[in-house]
C-alpha cells in the first residue's frame, strides 16, 4: 500500500492538473466567444455568395464554354480531399471526428476505383493521416502562427487549390471541416467546392434567370469563382476555429470535473488511511501500557 | 416611393440589410443606380463609394471592389471591404496606394499588370473623392 506521503504527492499532482485544465477551459471559453462572433459574421457573406453563384450557374447560357471551376472537368477520376483540422490537440473528439469522416470518404472513393489526393490544413490532421496515407498527402499547410484567421490566409489556400486544379492534378475537390452548431455540438461536414454543388438547383429556379452581365459573363465568372473558393475556405476555417474552441471547452470542462472526482476519492482514501494508522498506534500504546 | 430589399455583406460581417429606395453602385463599366423592379443584373464593383438612399437620407459607404447582383428578390452587394465614409481611414488607403504602386513598378507587362493598373486608378479616384470636396 502507498505511504501517506505518496498519497499526498498524488493529490497535489491531481490538483495541479485540475488547475491547468480549468485554466485551459477558461481560455477556450474566451477565445470561443471571439471565434463564434467571427463565424457568425462571416456566414451571411458565404451564404449570399453561394446563392449568387447558384443563380448565375443556373442561367449560364453555354455549358461548354463555362469555366472549369464552375462545371468541373467532366470527369471525377481524381479527388482532392482538403482536410481542415486544428493545430493543437486536447480538444476532445474534434480532430479525430474530421479525420474519421475524411477516411470514410477516402475508402469510399478508393472502393470505386478512383484516385485520392489529400491536402492537410492544420498539423493534427496530418499527424493522424500520415501513418496510413503518407503517399497521398500532397501538401500540408500549417496555420501555427496565425492567431486570428484573416481572409488572406484563406485566399492563399484557395489559390493553392486553384493552381493545382489548373494543372489538372485533380477533378473534384471536397473540403472537410467541422461546422459549429453550438458549444456542445460540432458537426464534421464535407463540402464539395470544385465543382460547386448548389442545393436549390431545381427546375423552378430557371424562372428568375436571364441576367445581364456587366462586363460579360466570362469576366464575371473568372472573378467570382476563385473568390467563391476563397470564401468557402475562409468560412470552413472560421467554423473550424469556433468548433475547436467549443470542443476544447467541453473537453476541458469534463477533465476538470474528472479531476475533482479523483481528488475527492483520493482525499477520502488518504484520510481513512491516516485515521487507521492513528488508531493502530493508539491500540499499540494502550495494549503496551496494559501489559505493564 | 417603391422600396426593394438591399443587402451589403463583406467577408467580415453583414453591414446592411433592409428595405431601401435607391442604391448607387460603382460598377467597373460605370456607376449605376438601382431602383425597385430593376432588371436582373450581375456586375463587378470597383473600389468606390456606394450610396444608399432611403426616406430622403443618403448613406455613403466605401467599398473596395466586389460584386453586385440584382435579382427579382433584391440587390445583394458582396463587397471585399466595406466601411462607412465617416469611419474610413484615409491613411490606410494612402498606404495601400503606395504598396500597389510599388507592385505595379515591378510587374511584367501583361493582362495582370493592366488589371493592377486599373485597380490603382480606381483607388486614386476614390482617394480624390474622399479627401476632396466630394464628401458631401
Amino acid at each position: 500500500m502507498a505511504s501517506l506521503k505518496d498519497m499526498r504527492v498524488r493529490i497535489a499532482a491531481t490538483k495541479a492538473t485540475q488547475k491547468i485544465t480549468k485554466a485551459m477551459q477558461m481560455v477556450a471559453a474566451s477565445k470561443l466567444r471571439r471565434a463564434q462572433m467571427a463565424v457568425e459574421a462571416a456566414r451571411p457573406y458565404a451564404e449570399r455568395m453561394g446563392k449568387v453563384l447558384g443563380n448565375i450557374a443556373s442561367s449560364v447560357t453555354d455549358i461548354n464554354s463555362a469555366p472549369k471551376l464552375l462545371v468541373g472537368t467532366g470527369r471525377d477520376q481524381t479527388h482532392l480531399l482538403v482536410v481542415c483540422t486544428a493545430e493543437r490537440g486536447l480538444c476532445g473528439p474534434f480532430n479525430s471526428a474530421i479525420v474519421r469522416m475524411a477516411r470514410e470518404k477516402l475508402a469510399e472513393i478508393k472502393g470505386a476505383g478512383k484516385d485520392v489526393k489529400i491536402l492537410c490544413v492544420g498539423r493534427k490532421g496530418f499527424d493522424q493521416l500520415r501513418r496510413q496515407h503518407e503517399k497521398q498527402i500532397v501538401e500540408t499547410i500549417e496555420l501555427r502562427g496565425v492567431r486570428n484567421i484573416a481572409f488572406e490566409n484563406a485566399e492563399t489556400i484557395a489559390k493553392n487549390i486553384a493552381a493545382r486544379f489548373e494543372t489538372g492534378e485533380f477533378d473534384v475537390c471536397t473540403l472537410f471541416y467541422s461546422r459549429f452548431k453550438s458549444v456542445i455540438a460540432q458537426i464534421p461536414t464535407p463540402l464539395q467546392v470544385i465543382p460547386p454543388l448548389f442545393p436549390e438547383k431545381q427546375a423552378g429556379a430557371q424562372a428568375d434567370a436571364a441576367y445581364e452581365y456587366e462586363p460579360d459573363e466570362i469576366d464575371i465568372l473568372a472573378e467570382l469563382l476563385p473568390r467563391n473558393l476563397a470564401v468557402q475556405v475562409f468560412r470552413a476555417l472560421l467554423e473550424n476555429a469556433a468548433s475547436e474552441q467549443g470542443a476544447r471547452m467541453s473537453a476541458m470542462d469534463n477533465a476538470t470535473r474528472n479531476a475533482g472526482d479523483m481528488i475527492r476519492k483520493q482525499t477520502l482514501k488518504y484520510n481513512r488511511t491516516r485515521q487507521a494508522m492513528i488508531t493502530k498506534e493508539l491500540i499499540e500504546i494502550i495494549s503496551g501500557a496494559e501489559a505493564l | 416611393m417603391a422600396t426593394f430589399h438591399f443587402e451589403l455583406v463583406s467577408p467580415q460581417k453583414l453591414l446592411f440589410s433592409g428595405e431601401v429606395e435607391q442604391v448607387d453602385v460603382p460598377g467597373t463599366e460605370g456607376d449605376f443606380g438601382v431602383l425597385a423592379e430593376h432588371a436582373p443584373l450581375v456586375a463587378i464593383v470597383k473600389p468606390g463609394i456606394l450610396t444608399v438612399h432611403n426616406a430622403g437620407t443618403a448613406e455613403k459607404i466605401v467599398v473596395l471592389g466586389g460584386f453586385a447582383e440584382v435579382s427579382p428578390k433584391g440587390l445583394t452587394v458582396l463587397a471585399d471591404v466595406a466601411t462607412s465614409t465617416e469611419d474610413f481611414d484615409n491613411a490606410m488607403i494612402a498606404a495601400e496606394l503606395k504598396t500597389m504602386e510599388e507592385k505595379v513598378a515591378q510587374m511584367e507587362p501583361g493582362s495582370a499588370l493592366d488589371r493592377e493598373i486599373a485597380r490603382l486608378d480606381h483607388f486614386k479616384t476614390l482617394q480624390f473623392e474622399l479627401t476632396g470636396t466630394a464628401l458631401h
